[in-house]
């Protein structure tokens, strides 16, 4: 244990790096009282800060807590809840600290995961009185998915339970248990009354029975993390500088090493050049950081480099060494906790952000959903995740992304999930495989070279093209049903679009009337269209009467010429129901001989013998018919 | 053979490089509030090893017109210096209606002669970023604060309900009359700062040195600011007072500390 009496300055302490410690635990267990307690022993806290709290206290005949020596926001004061995550320096006679007080309400999620994300190490506080709660375990759960590995355990107010050795093994014991089953293993638990001082700093005479550090002594036991430097070279492009003559690609080294004469490959592009330099402003002079020349970077600089051929680079871009390269894909697995008010969904369109990638992507498969509090798994095949909840899935993206497994590079196996510029949620990426790059390019990998096939375009997009042909008597509700399905594909991030007759009679067929031919002519320039833009990769819905059966088989011809899959959907409803619709009058004029030819009444129609979907629309409602043609059809577009 | 080894330091001037490059990528229209103090002029010196030997945005000057005239003396020079793109507001209209701290209290003086400043010159402008050079160890509020903080169109601090910030990523959007306010020091203790300046021999104004048994320990307006005790007049002899003191750093700003809370309201409304 270290000796805490001497107090000779040690000049390593201001220049290692700070700790950077995050205090968690359930509401109520006394973080912010621990931390007021190390700050006011270790002598951390400004002149008066204490008596000016206390006269506080006593003008509003409160009883003085240390909790409320970090509250700063007027309702923390008033409430006596930590509301956001408060960091503040301090420092021990060993080194300096950053401590950072995570907020433990379950609704203040993203508070802790932004003040642990960023920490070295963690302290767990448990009260001995109520012992392990859901914010234990949640918290415990959430600092082994962001990696935090080094923390140890405070069993918290052990006045409250007279100070009872049994009390605090029973809590041990269950706690340990609880941890390893996420495989942590705390360093070491420590009994400890914040609001008496008790194990605090000087060793408490109240539990002789405790042989371990006091909390100080186990803060002092923790290091900061080293730079990476071992792992394979992650060089992440933040953006490329041409302020002058220099084409400075800049970034951070995320992890690994770099030195000038590297040859280094570029994902996604997989090209490759040589570092000619590293650029800095000021010449890096002797000092006391160790950057003696500009030869080599590593793991947390943020540098710039120029190379010595110039090949594309943008932000988004890794540099890394040929060979121990990234993974790039377009799929991957990952474990994402959530912390947005609106539930992840299943197809909707989200933007990935790896290191400094940008790109749209989709949960595709959700395969199992954890509670993050009882850690109780359910492998139900749910359409969402709610805040809170940690989910193992599957994402596409629309464009390729390079990354990592988490547990072998985790800078580049961790990414958020943006939705309208707000971070909802945080991913741990595994089950990523390893190819090499001067081999065949994975099948993945459509983008790099040679002519955009519908394979790519479907990569890209998310989806395949696609003809939904609508066919139906007029009034039976093709269009209805057509502008509901578009909304419901283009929610899902696909790219829908309807051809009917508001957009094609007036248009491309402005020159076509209503006599056989011209009704023959204009099914097939729709035919031709919807298979361009079906090619194109868009899901086209058609809503054309369509009355002949070798007018829709010609189309049914046309789109599987271009590869595009058809779906003749039958809107069936019986003649009497459309005519009792009658939505444009168009029945009554025909009955009044004001139209000719009206399907139904004076021109045949030829129902479909063997449509892939039939909905009944005098049955179903629209959304039900909508959901019998999503049924149908979503599976057939992955 | 290289060192491996880095500093505090090092990692929070990578820190802080990061986070500028994040910003100028991320915003259109960035500019650098400058009070010449000292994290200000550090903000100055990241920013040049961020970009390579310049400040690719406006700095911009609030003058309340109570400035120390040392202070001004060192915009000049510093201006030049750096070739800055220097933007100078004063608020013209509150002085004219004489708000001025011979009549009102700090906190309003400061309010209209700074925030309400800085609102004119960013309606001016249409900046939708301002990088600060706040940093967590001045107060209790700043404690909270993140890298990427955004304000409303009112300039509000929404500080029950800000944004995640974890892994590098950042709220690095700003809806239409919105800003980010930008904070690569928020990390750096006061310490920190002093000996970053000691490293890098960085230009500051001559008021933070002792003279007659006086110095600066933080700079505002002439009426306001007050200096401490002190016979530190060497950077060596700053960081050893500093690492003694239990004063806090802004003791000697009377607009903090006019009533309970100031800080906490002048900043709701847009206070840096």
């Amino acid at each position: 244990m270290t000796n805490r009496a001497s107090s000779t300055h040690d000049l390593a302490s201001s220049i290692d790096p700070k700790l950077r410690v995050v205090f968690v635990g359930h509401v109520d267990h006394g973080k912010s009282t621990l931390i007021g307690r190390i700050l006011n022993d270790t002598n951390s806290l400004p002149e008066g800060k204490l008596e000016q709290v206390q006269r506080a206290c006593a003008a509003e005949n409160m009883e003085f807590e240390f909790a409320f020596l970090l509250d700063a926001l007027l309702e923390e004061q008033e409430q006596n809840i930590t509301i956001d995550t408060t960091q503040i320096p301090f420092k021990t006679v060993k080194r300096n600290y950053m401590i950072i007080d995570a907020p433990g309400h379950k609704e203040f999620l993203k508070n802790m995961i932004t003040g642990a994300a960023n920490a070295d190490a963690a302290v767990l506080v448990i009260a001995a009185n109520e012992g392990v709660q859901e914010q234990s375990k949640r918290h415990a759960y959430l600092l082994s998915l962001l990696g935090v590995q080094q923390f140890c355990v405070v069993v918290n107010k052990m006045d409250l339970t007279d100070y009872s050795e049994a009390r605090f093994r029973e809590i041990e014991d269950k706690y340990r248990q609880f941890l390893k089953t996420l495989n942590l293993e705390p360093r070491v638990f420590i009994p400890a009354s914040a609001r008496f001082g008790e194990n605090i700093i000087s060793p408490s005479k109240k539990m002789m029975w405790h042989k371990g550090p006091t909390v100080a002594d186990a803060l002092d036991d923790m290091a900061p993390l080293a730079p990476p430097v071992e792992l394979p070279l992650r060089f992440c492009v933040q953006d490329v500088y041409k302020f002058d003559e220099r084409r400075i690609i800049a970034g951070r080294i995320e992890t690994g090493m770099l030195r000038v004469g590297d040859e280094l490959v570029f994902s996604p592009a997989n090209k490759t050049s040589i570092v000619q330099s590293i650029e800095s402003w000021q010449p890096r002079s002797d000092n006391a950081s160790g950057r003696a020349n500009n030869e080599t970077a590593i793991a947390g600089d943020s540098i710039g480099i120029t190379l010595r051929e110039q090949i594309f680079v943008e932000r988004g871009y890794v540099g890394s060494h040929s060979k121990n390269a990234p993974i790039e894909t377009n799929r991957f697995h990952a474990d994402l906790f959530w912390i947005a008010r609106q539930p992840a969904r299943l197809s909707y369109l989200y933007t990935a952000r790896l290191a400094t990638q940008e790109v749209r992507c989709q949960i595709v498969s959700l395969d199992e959903v954890m509670d993050s509090s009882s850690l109780e798994r359910s492998a139900t095949k749910a359409e969402q995740l709610e805040r809170n909840e940690v989910g193992r899935m599957t994402l596409q993206t629309r464009a390729p992304i390079v990354l990592d497994n988490h547990d072998r590079v985790p800078p580049l196996g961790r990414f958020v999930l943006v939705d309208d510029g707000m971070i909802c949620g945080g991913g741990i990426i595994h089950g990523g495989v390893y190819t090499d790059r001067a081999a065949v390019k994975s099948k993945n990998i459509f983008w790099s070279e040679g002519k955009i096939n519908a394979q790519a375009r479907a990569a890209q997009h998310g989806h395949r093209g696609a003809v939904i042909w609508l066919t139906g008597l007029s009034g039976s509700g093709k269009s209805t049903i057509a502008q509901a399905l578009e909304r419901e594909l283009f929610v899902r991030a696909m790219h829908p679009y309807i051809l009917d007759g508001d957009n094609i009679r007036h248009g491309l067929n402005s020159n076509l009337g209503f006599s056989p031919d011209d009704r023959v002519e204009n099914i097939r320039r729709v035919s031709e269209v919807a298979k361009l833009m079906s090619d194109a990769g868009n899901v086209v819905i058609t809503a054309f009467i369509s009355p002949y059966r070798a007018d829709r088989q010609r189309a049914r011809a046309i789109a599987m010429e271009g590869n595009a899959e058809f779906i003749e959907v039958f809107v069936d409803a019986p003649l009497a129901v459309c005519e009792e619709r009658d939505p444009k009058n168009l029945y009554k004029k025909a009955r009044a001989g004001e139209i000719r030819e009206f399907t139904g009444i004076d021109a045949p129609y030829e129902a479909p013998v063997d449509p892939e979907i039939v909905v009944q629309t005098h049955q179903q409602s629209v959304e039900e018919s909508v959901a019998t043609i999503l049924e149908r059809l979503l599976p057939r577009l992955k | 053979m290289t060192n491996m080894a880095r500093t505090d330091l090092d990692r929070l001037e990578n820190q802080s490089v990061f986070i500028f490059r994040e910003a100028y990528h991320s915003f259109k229209n960035v500019a650098m509030p400058w009070s010449m103090g000292k994290d200000s002029n550090v903000l100055i010196w990241l920013a040049c090893k961020a970009f390579f030997g310049r400040v690719p945005f406006p700095v911009l000057h609030i003058d309340t017109t109570y400035e120390f005239p040392e202070m001004l003396e060192f915009r000049e020079w510093a201006t030049e210096h750096y070739k800055l793109n220097l933007v100078v507001k004063i608020n013209k209209e509150a002085r004219a209606r004489g708000v001025g701290y011979e009549t009102h209290d700090p906190v309003t003086v400061t309010h209209e002669l700074k925030t309400v400043a800085l609102q004119q010159a960013m309606a001016q402008y249409g900046w939708d970023a301002l990088i600060t050079g706040i940093r967590r160890d001045e107060d209790p509020t700043r404690a909270k604060e993140r890298c990427f903080s955004p304000r409303n169109a009112q300039f509000e601090w929404d500080y029950k309900d800000q944004p995640p910030e974890f892994w590098g990523q950042f709220a690095t959007t700003a809806g239409k009359g919105e800003h980010v306010r930008v904070q690569p020091l928020l990390d750096w203790t006061e310490v920190d700062i002093w000996r970053y300046i000691q490293r890098e021999n960085i230009p500051i104004p001559q008021m933070y040195f002792a003279k007659n048994g006086q110095r600066y320990r933080s700079l505002g307006c002439r009426p306001i600011t007050k200096p401490i005790k002190s016979n530190a007049d060497t950077i060596d002899a700053i960081i050893t007072e500093l690492e003694t003191t239990r004063t806090s750093e802004r003791a000697g700003r009377a607009q903090d500390h006019h009533e309970r809370n100031a800080m906490q309201k002048l900043r709701a409304k847009g206070f840096l």
